[in-house]
């Protein structure tokens, strides 16, 4: 008895701290006192189907020049991180799955489509050498240093995509219209134009049925790589358009190393020349050379927003991924769905767990009315290691909580159809609620150990398979599991022997039997 | 006349073991169906089932609140002048906004970024609920997965049965009932989806895989080990009993825990399907299905099974099946 009465104190403080918990204004606990030095917010963390977010797998684009292994995925994924971090999103998740897959999560974002540009693109950056002509920004080149489709990722677009091959496809539609034109009084002037113009739709039309985003054949020499950077931040022109501030450095001996001599060499050579500033092989600005630059410093200018400077130069400042990355996953949820269904969930959570307790309270009564405690117990408890612990919640998550409240009670119903069978086999009270509950056990262990072998292979299917939603639901059922062990049997036994010798738990009523010796099984 | 019905049914609640071969038949009622329809799906389709994007790859692309009135033709004209023509759309009107779904093909991230320009022109703005997209390497990989998923985790209860039965004769048997009454489940509920696929064009996803290992495989299983482990204790009780009567005595002795259970269980699940979210309904349903009929089958397979073994009937069983079907079991318990 003595040890029943600690249990019981037990659960009460066990009952308090979990409420504690689950409070919603939960303050976390910062304490600061004595060396002890614990800064925790308790909250719910809510998954990306709840809060709204973006969930992305990203996989190497392999190729000779750039394998996929263990140290360019581990350097990739460092980067990635440098990148998300940089565009301040709380509780990013990053994680390597797979040989040659990262996977990407970013609760709560705003603007998805633009952070996939800024974390998943590859951010070769490099200055190419474009001769006396210029290009037009957005033009995809070959280098020295490869060709474009060893570089240019998915990630690697701009709005201005689709302007270069629209240009090139609309010429020869225009050019019908203009043949019928030269009849007769026109002027020898306007004859010309219209014969130049004839030749070049001759050959725009030959050319057409090749794609028209194939780059020009010419290969440009690159004269230096993102590697050299310094530093790059956000600036703003003479006319207050952002622009990119950069400079070079110095990174060893060798004279491929030295960033502000290359490229004051290379100035100081082609005065009048244009240079073409190229972000993963797509021309971003192509300047023309002023004069020498020899402090090794420099700026990018162009058509982008404010925003797209500022992500470019998170790209920068990190340098370029050691393996090309695509998305070959992308789960985007508005914030809205998500929170339309928790709140759906949570009325019909309220609903089954109100009829589990009607139902318990019912039909085992007494034994029953212990068992819709130690369920609120559980409620309780749960909720309050999903905090602690912390469980992030998806809507599968939350259907496997309410899944295992049914649940919960399994094993008090296991106990409590013992008891009242050892009752009918004419045992004492306090006898059949002891064999109630060893008799019991073997079934509720061996039962809930195969659920929980279960759910441990779906936790290992969804770590693979980077489901969070999978991961999410096997581990809130294996919890719940877990927890209900302890709540429906320490639990409701201590309750229940805290009674026996009260009247209460007197009466054959109370434990669900007719009120005199029953009939024999 | 009435008597006898109700001596019928006395005798069904009461015999459940001695008409093991009716359950059978009940079983393959439900599960025959659902072959068929799997058959009929395997032949139009290529599949049993009617996969989602997250086993084929694809799109899912849900938007509503557009600023400008939605015009179906335009949405179509800019998904082909970006290459997605094929795309299905579909509208729906929730609270007085109208929305949009949008079904594709694998839209990548540059793809993704010039539609939505286009939209943006056309529409002014939106609100994005969801986009989801999923390369179809990645789509046949999971696939892949799942049924490895699957294979172990009936691996891993088959040999946790077999360890915790270790003490009655023939432990292995028991492993094996279970896992034949969790095949039934798993049939049963591939079975309805097969179904549902071809009638309402419901389609599965990663988690009615999940709604698969969870309600077959976790509580299938549960369930029969409640049976199995009284008849576990029953052997060591009374180890003279004849074994078939033995099973009915054990089956019908939980039999109250298994209802009830059950009915806890489907409680919430039903407050969940019913008012729960919509994108959870049908791994809701799933579950329901799956553990309804594990509970089904912990009773009138798994158990039926063991004595089908033990009594060496397998050989008649399958004379039955396939023989003289006019002359259904009748009860033979000793």
């Amino acid at each position: 008895m003595q040890r029943n009465t600690y249990f019981l104190i037990f659960i009460v403080i066990l009952a308090i701290v979990a409420i504690w918990v689950d409070l919603p204004t939960n303050p976390g606990i910062h304490i600061d006192f004595a060396g002890i030095k614990i800064d925790r917010d308790i909250k719910v963390h809510e998954g990306l189907d709840l809060q709204g977010g973006l969930q992305v797998i990203l996989q190497a684009k392999e190729s000779e020049a750039t394998p996929a292994n263990a140290e360019t995925m581990a350097a990739a994924k460092g980067i990635v991180e440098n990148r998300v971090n940089a565009l301040g999103v709380s509780e990013p998740l990053i994680q390597l799955q797979g040989s040659n897959r990262i996977i990407v999560e970013l609760p709560g974002i705003k603007d998805p489509a633009q952070a996939i540009q800024t974390f998943g693109r590859t951010g070769l950056l490099e200055f190419i050498d474009a001769g006396s002509t210029s290009l037009p920004a957005g033009t995809i080149v070959t280098t020295t240093l490869g060709g474009p489709s060893s570089v240019a990722a998915e990630g690697a677009t701009t709005p201005l995509t689709p302007t270069t091959p629209l240009t090139s496809t609309v010429a020869p539609t225009l050019a019908p219209t203009s043949v019928p034109t030269p009849t007769l009084a026109v002027t020898p002037t306007l004859a010309v134009t219209t014969t130049t113009g004839l030749t070049a739709t001759a050959a725009a039309t030959t050319t057409a049925p090749v794609t028209p985003t194939v780059p020009p054949p010419t290969i440009y020499r690159t004269v230096i790589t993102g590697k050299l950077l310094k530093s790059a931040e956000v600036g703003f022109d003479e006319t207050g358009k952002p622009q990119i501030n950069f400079a070079l450095q110095k990174v060893g001996n060798e004279p491929q190393d030295d960033g502000p001599k290359i490229f004051a060499d290379y100035t100081s050579q082609n005065v009048g020349k244009f240079l073409a500033i190229v972000l993963d092989k797509r021309v971003i600005s192509c300047p023309s050379i002023q004069s020498a630059i020899t402090n090794g410093s420099g700026r990018i200018t162009g058509q982008f927003t404010l925003q797209e400077a500022k992500n470019m130069v998170i790209v920068l400042k990190y340098g370029a991924l050691p393996v090309p990355l695509e998305v070959v996953e992308n789960r985007t949820v508005g914030p809205t769905l998500g929170q339309d269904s928790v709140r759906k969930s949570l009325v019909a959570g309220a609903i089954g767990l109100l009829i589990v307790i009607a139902f318990m309270l019912i039909y085992y009564r007494l034994p029953g009315f212990l068992a819709d405690v130690a369920l609120l117990l559980y409620a309780a408890v749960v909720f309050a290691l999903f905090k602690l612990i912390p469980v992030t919640l998806t809507l599968p998550g939350i259907a496997g909580f309410i899944l295992s409240i049914g649940m919960a009670v399994d094993a008090n119903i296991l106990i409590f159809e013992r008891m009242k069978e050892e009752l009918r086999w004419g045992k004492t009270l306090g006898a059949a609620v002891e064999a109630g509950f060893a008799r019991a056990w073997t079934s509720i262990r061996d039962s809930n150990i195969s659920t929980m072998i279960t759910c441990a292979i779906l936790f290992w299917f969804g770590m693979n398979f980077g489901a969070s939603i999978i991961r999410g639901f096997a581990l809130t059922l294996f919890i719940g599991v877990a927890v209900s062990l302890f709540t429906a049997i320490t639990v409701t036994r201590t309750f229940l022997r805290s009674l026996m010798n009260t009247e209460y738990a007197k009466s054959r009523w109370a434990f669900g039997l007719p009120p005199e010796k029953a009939e024999e099984v | 006349m009435l008597e006898a019905i109700g001596n019928f049914f006395k005798d069904l609640v009461s015999n459940i073991v001695g008409r093991r071969y009716w359950w059978f038949a009940l079983s393959g009622l439900i599960i025959i169906p659902g072959l068929a329809a799997m058959i009929i799906s395997t032949v139009q389709t290529g599949g049993p089932l009617k996969p989602a994007i997250d086993f084929t790859g694809g799109t899912l692309w849900e938007l509503s609140n557009f600023q400008n009135p939605l015009d179906l033709g335009a949405v179509r004209e800019i998904l082909t002048k970006n290459g997605f023509g094929d795309a299905a759309l579909q509208t729906s009107e929730k609270a007085g906004q109208q929305g949009l779904m949008i079904r594709a093909k694998h839209i990548g991230s540059e793809a993704k970024a010039a539609i939505d320009t286009d939209l943006k022109e056309r529409f002014g703005g939106y609100t994005e609920l969801r986009f989801e997209s999923v390369g179809p390497a990645i789509g046949a990989e999971v696939a892949q997965r799942a049924q490895w998923a699957v294979g172990l985790a009936a691996l891993g209860v088959l040999l946790y049965i077999s360890w915790a039965f270790r003490q009655v004769p023939n432990p292995f048997r028991y492993g094996a009932c279970a896992i034949i009454a969790l095949l039934h489940d798993v049939l049963v509920v591939i079975g309805l989806f097969a179904i549902f696929g071809l009638i309402f064009g419901i389609e599965v996803d990663a988690l009615f895989l999940t709604a698969l290992l969870t309600g077959p495989i976790g509580f299938s299983v549960h369930d029969t080990i409640v049976v199995f482990d009284r008849i576990r204790e029953n052997r060591k009780r009374y180890p003279n009993e004849n074994f078939e009567r033995l099973v009915n005595h054990s089956i019908l002795q939980t039999l109250d825990r298994s209802i009830n259970t059950t009915l806890t269980v489907l409680f919430t699940l039903t407050a969940l399907f019913l008012f729960g979210g919509v994108t959870v309904r049908y791994f809701v349903l799933a579950l329901l299905i799956g553990i309804t009929t594990g509970a089904y089958s912990s009773i009138f397979n798994a158990s039926c099974l063991l004595v089908v073994w033990e009594n060496g009937e397998i050989g008649r069983f399958f004379r039955r099946l396939f023989g003289r079907k006019t002359q259904p079991a009748v009860a033979r318990g000793g």
